[in-house]
């Protein structure tokens, strides 16, 4: 925008402005609508949806699974489409913090002088675009399963097997498929690696920081091992 | 000195008319008059309470330039958007100071706090509804606020500052949702922040310790909780008032933006008319 352009839309705004109503008590009486809207509405949620209270919180817990706020949802989302780790601090802070710096200097690189919408092609389709973008991390995460969730089919007969690791919280430290943590071995294809017999000793005798699964009945100590040996 | 305009006033707060003005001052008894002199003195007392407070602080200027400024031709309720947004604070803010009274910043006795405030105190439940939801209510507002100005193209010039403050806002409304989310301090809250903790930590650079700064340490700790509390009910709000109060100041200065497909014609001959082409005669 040159500065003729600048004294241009000075000129034009004033103009318009001149032509319109003073703001007492015109746009006074718009923003009071809205503000009994928006408090009647947030009235009707609190009713309607109420705030309780979850489980007290729990530093001991490994199972319970971290959701964040749904507007982080697509950081959230971020973080599961870029999978390998070495990249994740990409997700994390990098696309975010190019997103916020690109945000924050917009009108310094936007140089067009014109204000119209249809008549900015470039910046409309672009404002749209990350609107459906941000919609759809937003709504992508917030489908998306919890981690604990293991994504893997398993055949009917393992499904006991499968529903007990997921309950025993493994994921919290294997990855197992999609979801699961990176801090001991990655357990998708186990079965290939160790026998059902080695799969069992390391449950109930694990090596490193791993708790021993010594605790648990028989059967269910079972399930888990087939489960776990028919990853391949 | 500059009067404060009696248009601005409610009809019983306007200066009555003189007696003798109106031609009917005669007729009254002696005492009806001493009546009658008492109770205009009481009507104009406040309007004589504007005038003192106007002697001494000269904000007549300000509140008529404020009030009366003219918003252009073809404003709609795009425009309620920004204080929507503002409106939504400030249902944050006075609920924020009503769950203070009640909440205990402490580990230990947090989650007891929410659960007494949510179960025994009058309303509790729905103050910290009105706390919760007026949250997500107040990101969807920023956010619409935020798609008008953009589409509109109103962060052009002359306005580029007043964006750049209210991207800052932007930023300042998530992290008080990032703080507040710990504060009920149950599962969710807890286990969402060591996450939050965790890819602050990834970070390049300051990463790590902006992460130790939030922690108050290099674990989860009690102080985390409090460091949490104050940021949350000390810090950003405070930051956020000033920059609503920067963001303002520019509106009120710069005016809000007319409709970007209004045009007026200003080239000299015409700018006696003032012509300004119908709404949407604006485009092609």
């Amino acid at each position: 925008m040159n500065s003729q352009e600048k004294e241009e839309y000075l000129r034009e705004y004033e103009v318009l402005k001149k032509k319109g109503k003073p703001f007492f008590p015109y746009a006074v009486a718009k923003d009071s609508i809205m503000f009994l809207v928006v408090v009647l509405v947030i009235a009707a949620m609190s009713i309607i949806l109420g705030a309780e209270q979850g489980p007290k919180a729990d530093p001991t817990t490994t199972t319970y699974t971290p959701r964040p706020e749904w507007y982080f949802f697509f950081v959230f989302e971020l973080l599961r489409v870029i999978k390998p780790a070495e990249l994740t601090p990409l997700a994390t802070i990098g696309i975010p913090t190019i997103c916020l710096v690109l945000l924050l200097l917009l009108p310094f690189y936007d140089r067009n002088a014109e204000r119209d919408p249809r008549k900015r092609p470039v910046a409309t389709s672009m404002g749209i675009m990350v609107i459906i973008a941000m919609a759809l991390l937003t709504f992508l995460g917030a489908e998306a399963g919890p981690p604990t969730e293991i994504t893997m089919e398993a055949a009917p007969q393992y499904e006991d097997g499968k529903v007990a690791v997921a309950g025993q919280g493994c994921l919290t430290c294997h990855k197992i498929g999609e979801n699961g943590g990176t801090l001991g071995p990655e357990l998708t294809h186990i079965g290939a690696e160790l026998p059902a017999a080695g799969i069992r000793r390391t449950l109930l005798n694990p090596s490193g920081i791993m708790p021993p699964y010594t605790e648990l009945p028989p059967e269910k100590l079972d399930a888990m091992v087939e489960y776990l040996a028919s990853l391949r | 000195m500059a009067k404060f305009p009696d248009t601005l006033l409610p009809k019983a707060l306007r200066k009555p008319a003189k007696p003798g003005e109106n031609g009917n001052s005669n007729g009254a008894s002696a005492n009806g008059e001493e009546k009658s002199v008492v109770v205009e003195k009481l009507k104009e007392a406040p309007v004589d309470l504007v005038g003192w407070v106007d002697e001494r602080t000269g904000a007549t200027p300000f509140l008529t330039g404020m009030l009366l400024r003219k918003v252009p031709k073809g404003t709609n309720w795009f425009y309620t958007l920004g204080s929507a947004t503002m409106f939504a604070f400030v249902v944050q803010a006075l609920t924020g100071v009503f769950l203070a009274m009640y909440y205990t910043p402490s580990p230990v006795e947090a989650y007891a706090s929410i659960t007494n405030l949510t179960n025994d105190v009058f309303m509790g439940e729905f103050v910290r509804g009105l706390h919760k939801w007026g949250a997500s209510v107040m990101i969807i507002l920023i956010f619409l606020h935020m798609g008008r100005v953009f589409f509109f193209g109103a962060y052009k010039y002359p306005r580029e500052l007043n964006w750049v403050i209210g991207v800052v806002l932007i930023v300042l409304t998530l992290v008080m949702g990032l703080t507040g989310y710990l504060l009920p301090f149950d599962q969710r809250s807890y286990w969402a922040t060591i996450v939050a903790m965790n890819i602050n930590g990834t970070g390049p650079i300051v990463g790590p310790y902006l992460a130790d700064f939030l922690r108050a340490g290099a674990e989860f700790e009690s102080t985390t909780l409090s460091r949490f509390y104050a940021l949350h009910m000390l810090l950003v709000p405070g930051a956020i008032i000033a920059m609503i109060g920067a963001h303002l100041y520019l509106v009120v200065k710069l005016g809000t933006t007319a409709p970007p497909w209004l045009r007026a014609d200003t080239k000299p001959k015409a700018l006696r008319t003032e012509k300004v082409k119908s709404q949407n005669g604006g485009g092609s």
